[in-house]
C-alpha cells in the first residue's frame, strides 16, 4: 500500500511537472499531428498510389491526437517561446476558433473516408490549410 | 599676435574649402545613377506572360498586396504593409496600375532605374526595404516583362502612407554612399566553372528576383547583407524571431534532399511534415506558382553554396 502510494505521487509529481512545462507538450502534440498524417503525404503528393485503408487510417490516427489540442492547457497566458508569437494571447479569440476548426475538420474527415484520390486531397488540402493559417499568423519562424 | 591670428585665419579658410571639397565628393558619390542606353534598350517590348513568372518569383505580392489581402485579392497592389525595422518604419507603396496613386503611369525604363538602381522616377535614391541589392542582380530583359505584366494588374486608388524615419536615415541623398558599398550586379557567389545549368539558373533566382538573402542572411551595423555569411539565417529584421539558415550547415538544411528543398517551396510541408510558419506562408504562396523547373534549380542551387552554422 505504502508502495502504491510512493508510486502514484511519483506519476503525479511526473504529470504535474510535464504540465508545467506547456512548451514541449505543445511541440509534442504538434510533431504528433506530423507523424500521424506522415503516410498520407506521398499520396497527396502522388508519389504513392491511393489506398483507401491507409488513408482512412492516418485521418482516424490524426483526430485522436487533434482532440488533445487543449488551447488552455497548452498556451496559458504567459507561457511565450521562441517561436511562438506573443499575438497569441493578444487574439486568443481567434486563435480558440481556429483551434475549434482544425478540431471539427479533424473528426469530420476521420468520420466519413475518402473514396477516391480526388476526395480525400480535397479534404486533406482543407485540412492541412488549418497548419499553415494559424503557423502564417501565430508561429515565428527559426529555432 | 596679428601674425597668429593671420594663420588662424588661413588655417580656418583652408579647413573650410577642404570641408566644402569634402562635402562636395560626398554630393557627387552620392548622386542617384540610372540605367545605361544599353541596359534601357536590353529592356526589351515585354512580354506579360514571361513577366507573371517574374511576378511570382519577386515576391511582389508578399509586400505591395493590402495587408491580409487573401486569394485573388492579392493583385491588388495597393500597398500599405508596415515593415517595423530598427532603422524606422518603412510602408510599402501602392504599385497598381493607378496612374496617380500607383505607378501606373512608369515606363518600362522607369521600373529598370527602381529595381536595379534604386532610383525613382524624380531622381531620389529609394530605400532598401524595396530589395533592390537583389534585384539589381536581374536580367533587364525580365524587368521588361514584369513592367508588361504589372500592366495587367486592377489599379487602385489611394496612396499608401509615407515611411516614419529618424535622422539620419530620413535623408535619401545619403543612400547613395550606401549603395556605393552594397550595390552591385555581380552574383554573390561564385559557381564552379562546371557548375549546372539548372544550378545556374537557382543563383538567378534566389540571387536576384527571390531575394530570398534579404531576410535569411545576417546584416551589419548599416544594414548591409553580409555576404561572408550569405543564407546562414539572421535575426528577424522585422518583427520577432529568427529566420532560418537555409544553407547546409550546422542548424541548415544540410538534411534536405533536392527534392525536399523543391516539395517545400511548392506545398510549404517540411520533410518532417511540418509547415512553413511568418512570413514564409506568404513566399511559399508565390514559389508554388512557379514551374517545377524552378523549384527544382533553387534546390540546386541551395545544395551548392557554402554550408555556414547559424548566423543567429
Amino acid at each position: 500500500m505504502k508502495k502504491l502510494a510512493v508510486v502514484l505521487s511519483i506519476v503525479a509529481l511526473g504529470t504535474g511537472v510535464a504540465l508545467a512545462d506547456p512548451h514541449e507538450d505543445r511541440e509534442a502534440v504538434m510533431k504528433s499531428f506530423g507523424r500521424s498524417l506522415g503516410p498520407v503525404f506521398p499520396i497527396a503528393k502522388e508519389e504513392k498510389p491511393f489506398d483507401a485503408a491507409t488513408v482512412q487510417a492516418a485521418l482516424v490516427a490524426f483526430n485522436e491526437q487533434a482532440q488533445k489540442f487543449d488551447v488552455a492547457a497548452l498556451f496559458p497566458e504567459g507561457s511565450t517561446s521562441k517561436r511562438t508569437s506573443p499575438k497569441i494571447w493578444e487574439n486568443m479569440a481567434d486563435f480558440q476558433a481556429r483551434a475549434d476548426k482544425l478540431k471539427s475538420d479533424a473528426a469530420a474527415a476521420a468520420a466519413a473516408p475518402a473514396a477516391d484520390l480526388a476526395a480525400f486531397k480535397t479534404r486533406f488540402g482543407g485540412l492541412m490549410d488549418n497548419c499553415n493559417g494559424c503557423h502564417e499568423a501565430y508561429r515565428l519562424s527559426g529555432d | 599676435m596679428i601674425l597668429a591670428a593671420g594663420v588662424l585665419k588661413r588655417l580656418a579658410i583652408a579647413i573650410a574649402v577642404l570641408g566644402a571639397i569634402g562635402a562636395g565628393a560626398l554630393w557627387f558619390l552620392s548622386a542617384p545613377e540610372r540605367l545605361n542606353a544599353g541596359e534601357v534598350a536590353a529592356l526589351g517590348n515585354g512580354d506579360a506572360g514571361r513577366g507573371e513568372r517574374i511576378f511570382h518569383a519577386g515576391g511582389c505580392t508578399s509586400c505591395h498586396a493590402r495587408p491580409g489581402a487573401t486569394a485573388e485579392a492579392v493583385l491588388e497592389l495597393a500597398g500599405g504593409l508596415e515593415l517595423k525595422t530598427p532603422f524606422g518604419t518603412f510602408v510599402a507603396p501602392n504599385i497598381s496600375s493607378d496612374p496617380s496613386d500607383g505607378i501606373g503611369a512608369w515606363s518600362a525604363e522607369d521600373l529598370g532605374n527602381a529595381m536595379l538602381k534604386g532610383v525613382a522616377p524624380d531622381g531620389s535614391h529609394l530605400y532598401p526595404a524595396f530589395p533592390y541589392p537583389s534585384y539589381a542582380r536581374m536580367q533587364p530583359s525580365d524587368i521588361g516583362d514584369l513592367h508588361a505584366f504589372l500592366k495587367t494588374l486592377p489599379p487602385v486608388s489611394g496612396k499608401a502612407p509615407g515611411h516614419q524615419l529618424g535622422f539620419p536615415f530620413n535623408i535619401r541623398r545619403g543612400l547613395g554612399l550606401w549603395k556605393l558599398l552594397f550595390l552591385s550586379d555581380r552574383p554573390v557567389i561564385a559557381l564552379p566553372a562546371d557548375a549546372t545549368e539548372q544550378a545556374r539558373l537557382g543563383r538567378y533566382l534566389v540571387e536576384g528576383p527571390g531575394h530570398c538573402g534579404e531576410c535569411h542572411t545576417p546584416r551589419n551595423a548599416i544594414g548591409g547583407t553580409d555576404e561572408s555569411r550569405w543564407l546562414a539565417g539572421a535575426v528577424a529584421a522585422e518583427g520577432e524571431g529568427n529566420v532560418p539558415n537555409i544553407t547546409s550547415g550546422e542548424g541548415g538544411i544540410g538534411a534536405w534532399s533536392e527534392s525536399d528543398i523543391a516539395s517545400f517551396l511548392e506545398s510549404g510541408f517540411t520533410p518532417d511534415f511540418d509547415t512553413a510558419g511568418g512570413s514564409m506562408a506568404a513566399v511559399i504562396r508565390n514559389m508554388s506558382k512557379l514551374r517545377p523547373e524552378d523549384r527544382a534549380a533553387i534546390a540546386a542551387y541551395l545544395k551548392a553554396v557554402p554550408p555556414h552554422p547559424n548566423g543567429y
